[in-house]
């Protein structure tokens, strides 16, 4: 029985310390993100993030001019009881009680400082990140030498309205038609519903990349390129096969009987359906919601070919995208402007993580 | 609900057959087309308006819902005023046709209009011929652009051989690991803690992911302190510092580098159907099988994979859909350079880059053709369940 018991908790201990393993590999990612985008610029581009950790750094205790010592940089030296050449004092040379010399600069105009290698943790946490990327004017950087260098905003509040803009329409839009159709099938008899529905499943794995080019052309045709309204409508057209699917499966499974009091009163199928139906689906309808918005809200390849290069109506993807082509480098700018891009999504998904997993029980599979 | 009832079908006259037809048609196209009439309009005007940003988003949201939702009730007040039998003929296509019409347009009709263009050069069937005429024109190249997507060492084998590539790896990997995640979470005391953070990156964008992992292999140069966390420990290892997307010496493995994050980002999406599959298994089968002595790996691969086996597929079938279409990670970490192109990166270079729309829409085809046993297993499951 005590054997049993010590088994027992050893295997449990196994079972959450590889589970805990996996949960660190698959948070530090986001982590390192997150924490960068509040870090000094300067301090993102020359040390890792993990230096917010407790560390060994070596740290200045004194300068010395080298002109003061006399030394000459061609031949051998020794500063403070370490000696070397000029190329192994400018990697750093230990000296006996554990500090290290370290030549900066170049031979005749340089400096030598002695370092100690302490404990110290990184703690310079700063908001300009954020506001360089999230505003659309210049932005005043003070560099550590008291310069100042100007640099352009990144506008990231206008790429987050227009990424709303198109994300709530396509997400309201598709799930009121789809609500419609989804009823019909689910509760109207007609010619051709299990013809028109089989078209539905068929559709729900068809790729999108199908679509684009004719697409595309009916818009030039239609002078609708690079508008709001263009990708509403492809959203809508490509996510509504999933959304009746979805819809379907839960409205036919609701109570025959309610229906059929409500039409042996008399009611239409029209008032049946705004004021029973849709009540009693909103489960249904917010799983689809959440996996639409998402959807939307992430989508790039979309917005790259129907908003095109319009820059005023850039979406949070596109804009993060194109810093990424120009500014690839400037983790200041990218670590925040991921951040931002990522508020909105981690939000609904959080707040609403049980439909959202429903729908994916639910069998969401988009084409 | 009043089901039609036969005699009233029978009696039907042929006139009027084709009359309720043309009705429902009517129906199904002319709503759509009032709506996005309606809303092509207000969106005119709002885009010539100087409203602050915020205002006309907001004023497109209500003007675009709303103006849908109010045709949908206009609509059928009018089919609710005709005589009944009329009512009962065009009612369902005022639900179901807008639904309908929109998906054709999208995506139905789309995949025969890309087929066709697929068959012509670079600058599609020439406008303003007929249906023959343009078969007998100059630029008609028949299978060539499908013969040029599959020619060995061309352009598209890279693209294939790296899709393949991502879905062995990818595919296998995500399963696998959310397999073994949902198993352990199972057994744990932390299990919805766990899972939330395994889950955490399905909601993040490819392109999010993308900068994510782009951070973590970023390069310097050997000798300079490594800001990326794998250089950082390929270096403190004793290691030689990579750029590991693009590093075309390991071509194709570098490949993997960018495989990793669609792991990361999906075993979330097959852990939480796993999880839920896992929970379906009875425990009087576990705890018999604990009693008979099996060990834990034996319950593993004897009672859980079996039972779970249908969701097993399910799940592998969706990752591998996905994977076949990815698109945003490889397009923003490398742009298909250093060996990474993949067919949904080609379809984007050559339709819209290099403006080539016949090559660009045989790829599309190759896609769709890919997925088509997704599809028919899809419909053969739909005929099982007898819904209809």
């Amino acid at each position: 029985m005590d054997s049993g018991k010590k088994q027992k908790r050893i295997s449990s201990l196994i079972v959450n310390g590889i589970l805990l393993l996996l949960v660190i590999v698959w948070t530090v990612p986001t982590l390192g993100i997150f924490v960068s985008s509040f870090r000094v610029r300067d301090e993102i581009a020359t040390s890792g993030w993990w230096n917010i950790l407790p560390h060994k750094e070596w740290q200045k205790v004194k300068e010395i001019d080298t002109t003061e010592l006399g030394l000459d940089p061609d031949s051998v030296m020794t500063i403070e009881g370490a000696t070397g050449t000029f190329d192994e004092f400018r990697n750093g040379v230990e000296t006996p009680n554990g500090e290290r010399i370290t030549w900066i600069g170049n031979k005749r105009l340089g400096r030598v400082e002695i370092q100690k290698n302490v404990w110290a943790v990184s703690w310079n946490f700063t908001l300009d990140n954020y506001k360089q990327v999230l505003g659309g004017q210049d932005f005043e950087f003070k560099k550590s030498d008291g310069t100042v260098e100007i640099v352009p905003g990144d506008n990231m509040n206008g790429a987050f309205l227009n990424s709303l803009a198109v994300a709530v329409p396509s997400t309201v839009i598709p799930i009121l038609i789809a609500a419609f159709a989804a009823y019909a099938f689910a509760w109207m008899k007609f010619p051709g519903r299990r013809w028109l529905f089989i078209t539905v499943v068929a559709l729900l794995v068809v790729p999108l990349q199908i679509a684009l080019v004719p697409i595309l052309r009916d818009y030039r045709a239609l002078n609708l390129n690079g508008t709001f309204l263009a990708i509403w409508l492809a959203h809508t057209g490509f996510g509504l096969a999933l959304a009746t699917y979805l819809l379907f499966n839960y409205i036919s499974t609701l109570p025959r009987d309610i229906l059929e009091s409500a039409f042996i009163d008399g009611a239409s199928h029209f008032t049946v359906f705004i004021r029973l139906i849709l009540p009693l689906s909103v489960p249904a309808l917010a799983s689809f919601a959440i996996f639409q918005f998402l959807w939307v809200w992430n989508d790039y390849l979309v917005a790259l070919i129907f908003l095109g290069g319009n820059p005023e109506f850039e979406l949070v993807t596109q804009r993060m995208a194109a810093i990424v082509g120009s500014r690839g480098s400037e983790w200041h700018l990218l670590t925040a402007g991921a951040f931002v891009s990522m508020v909105l999504p981690l939000l609904v998904f959080f707040s609403m993580q049980r439909y959202f997993v429903r729908g994916l029980l639910a069998g969401s599979v988009k084409g | 609900m009043n089901p039609p009832n036969k005699t009233s079908l029978q009696e039907q006259s042929i006139g009027g057959g084709i009359l309720s037809f043309l009705g429902r048609v009517l129906l199904a196209v002319s709503i759509p087309l009032i709506a996005f009439y309606v809303l092509y309009q207000g969106f005119i005007f709002l885009r010539d308006s100087d409203a602050p940003r915020a205002v006309i988003t907001l004023v497109a949201i209500v003007w675009g819902v709303g103006g849908v939702a109010i045709l949908y009730w206009i609509f059928n007040n009018i089919v609710e005023r005709l005589p009944g039998l009329w009512t009962e003929r065009l009612l369902p296509f005022v639900f179901v046709g807008p639904a309908m019409a929109i998906l054709s347009w999208y995506l139905a009709i789309p995949t025969a209009r890309t087929f066709w263009i697929s068959l012509f050069d670079k600058d599609g069937p020439p406008e303003g011929l007929n249906f023959l005429q343009q078969l007998a024109s100059d630029s008609f190249v028949g299978i060539g652009n499908y013969l040029a997507v599959f020619t060995p060492g061309g352009l598209m084998w890279e693209a294939l051989r790296n899709n393949l590539m991502w879905i062995i790896f990818g595919s296998t990997f995500s399963v696998a690991f959310g397999l073994i995640i949902a198993v352990l979470a199972d057994r744990s005391r932390f299990e919805k803690a766990a899972k939330s953070f395994i889950f955490l990156p399905m909601a993040i964008s490819f392109v999010g992911a993308s900068i994510i992992w782009n951070f973590i292999y970023e390069y310097r140069p050997a000798g300079q302190p490594q800001v990326g966390l794998l250089n950082a420990i390929v270096t403190g290892l004793g290691g030689v510092p990579q750029s590991y997307p693009q590093w075309v010496d390991i071509a194709p493995w570098n490949n993997l580098f960018l495989i990793v994050i669609v792991i990361w980002l999906q075993a979330g999406f097959s852990m939480v159907l796993f999880s839920a599959a896992l929970k379906g298994i009875p425990d009087e089968l576990l705890e018999a099988a604990r009693i008979d002595g099996a060990t834990e790996v034996q319950i593993f691969f004897r009672i859980m994979i079996p039972y779970i086996q249908g969701t097993i597929i399910s799940v592998f079938t969706t990752v591998v859909i996905f994977t076949l279409k990815i698109f945003d990670v490889v397009w923003v970490m490398t742009g298909g350079q250093f060996g990474t192109h993949v067919i949904a990166t080609q379809f984007y270079r050559q339709s819209f880059t290099n403006r080539n729309s016949g090559f660009g829409s045989a790829i599309a085809i190759v896609l769709l053709i890919a997925v088509i046993p997704v599809m028919i297993y899809n419909l053969r499951q739909f005929r099982e369940q007898e819904a209809f």
